[in-house]
């Protein structure tokens, strides 16, 4: 068969009738104050590993919401887990236990 | 001394009632055939969850006055300053009132009603109010083309009924909620924020969710401004109790899908992404424009201000006033208000009145 140097594209949509949310309905049960999150990016800003690699936690943790957990393992190795964004976040989320949550709910020995 | 209120609404009520606690008499004109048009549908009131009705029946009950008659059916369409007609005796204290260097003709004001009869008071109150954004000039939005999209005053009337047209044919997985409809939009020609309905979402988002805990509830927002006492906790409780989802973006388009659910297309801000998802219901929170009668008082004695709204002489001080002599102005014909601001900014017009 010939190759013409095409392929299909796929989206980059979020698309939320298809997504697999299983993994991060699971993290909403285990953190739950991660319900009150309102996107401000304090965390973000707040993070030292953020400072020197492609770590941000406000994304990371937004991609995760939406079920796009591709390529999060590796970024979350980034995390020093120093509890800087616990401090800042005005809206109390456990953000330290976030991202242990979602480190565990990515690696497959997790039951979940 | 006459006084004279256009508009039984909230503020045009609860203006009349203080005006009758001070002994004075009261005409108030209302074009429709009841007072309280824009408050008889709605199921609950922010930030306290009260019935909507128990606010109706308390200012019906303050209708009951004596002092206070209500006309209603009367469309008062033309508003103007005349001379004094009559013998000033028949004025009474307020002619004799009145400085002669400043007065050189005592003068009153007329109003004149679609059926061509007229009224005459010495003071008069435009509480004339606001309109709901017509959620069709958004024709992006779909709604009236698709089924399944409402605007945020028909999501008020199923909430009354307890969503039961909804659950007869099956209770919806997804509803999804959509801000500034209509506000804050270059293309509907309107730059304000209508101030009430990010807080309308989040209340009817939390009524959505004790009715049908199952069903997932988004809210779409450009900002989310909770401005008032309690908003904030509220916002809050709709996250935590609740399990409402917010998302940081404006839905641009909405369409039909063949099994008469709705598609939406948006921009997740926050991940810097294009994001989909069809819902069963897609509910237009509307904003507040000049009502018609607002805007027809506004011209005929040249009140009018910013999209419609009556001018006033300055914001802080002097907010009752307007550019003539004894035309004040309270409520939602001024501007966007809680239904909370609009009543208390009646309270403040009524003093003004009694005190010039």
């Amino acid at each position: 068969m010939n190759k013409f140097g095409f392929s299909i594209a796929h989206t980059r949509s979020t698309d939320l009738d298809t997504a697999n949310l299983g993994k991060a309905e699971e993290l909403l049960q285990r953190v739950p104050s991660y319900k009150l999150c309102i996107g401000c990016g304090g965390c973000t800003a707040a993070c030292t590993a953020g400072l020197f690699t492609d770590f941000n936690i406000r994304r990371i943790h937004t991609q995760f919401a939406r079920g796009q957990y591709k390529g999060l393992d590796r970024r979350l190795q980034s995390c020093m887990l120093c509890g800087k964004c616990l401090l800042v976040c005005p809206r109390g989320v456990n953000t330290r236990a976030l991202i242990v949550e979602m480190r565990r709910l990515l690696n497959n020995t997790d039951p979940a | 001394m006459k006084y004279a209120i256009i508009g039984a609404g909230p503020a045009g009520i609860e203006a009349a009632s203080v005006l009758a606690a001070h002994g004075k008499e009261v005409t108030l004109f209302e074009k429709a055939p009841s007072p309280l048009k824009n408050i008889a549908d709605k199921a609950f009131l922010f930030p306290n969850f009260a019935p909507a009705d128990e606010m109706v029946q308390t200012l019906d009950k303050k209708l009951q006055n004596e002092l206070i008659t209500v006309l209603y059916d009367t469309e008062i369409t033309d508003l103007s300053r005349v001379a004094l007609t009559g013998t000033v005796e028949s004025y009474g204290d307020y002619a004799a009132t009145m400085p002669q260097s400043s007065f050189a003709i005592p003068s009153e004001w007329k109003l004149t009603d679609a059926k061509g009869h007229t009224y005459f008071a010495n003071k008069v109150l435009v509480t004339t109010g606001y309109t709901p954004f017509d959620a069709h000039r958004k024709e992006e939005l779909g709604y009236g083309i698709y089924k399944g999209i409402h605007t945020s005053i028909e999501m008020e009337k199923m909430i009354r009924h307890k969503l039961f047209f909804l659950m007869i044919r099956r209770p919806p997985r997804r509803i999804v909620f959509l801000q500034c409809v209509g506000s804050r939009d270059e293309k509907s020609g309107n730059h304000y924020c209508s101030k009430v309905c990010c807080v309308t979402a989040v209340k009817q988002a939390i009524e959505v969710k004790k009715l049908l805990p199952n069903t997932d509830v988004f809210v779409f927002y450009m900002d989310l401004r909770m401005w008032g006492q309690g908003f904030e906790e509220m916002y809050r409780q709709s996250q935590e109790t609740y399990g409402v989802r917010f998302v940081r973006g404006r839905i641009s388009e909405a369409s039909g899908t063949f099994d008469g659910r709705v598609q939406i297309k948006a921009e997740d801000t926050l991940m810097g992404l294009p994001m989909k998802m069809t819902t069963d219901l897609l509910v237009l929170m509307v904003g507040m424009e000049a009502s018609e009668g607002t805007r027809q008082i506004g011209h005929s004695c040249n009140i009018c201000g910013d999209y419609g709204f009556i001018h006033t002489i300055d914001p802080h001080l002097q907010d009752n006033l307007t550019s003539h002599k004894d035309l004040y102005a309270a409520g939602t014909c001024k501007r966007p208000m809680s239904l909370t601001d609009s009543v208390n900014d009646a309270r403040a017009a009524a003093l003004a009145m009694l005190d010039s």
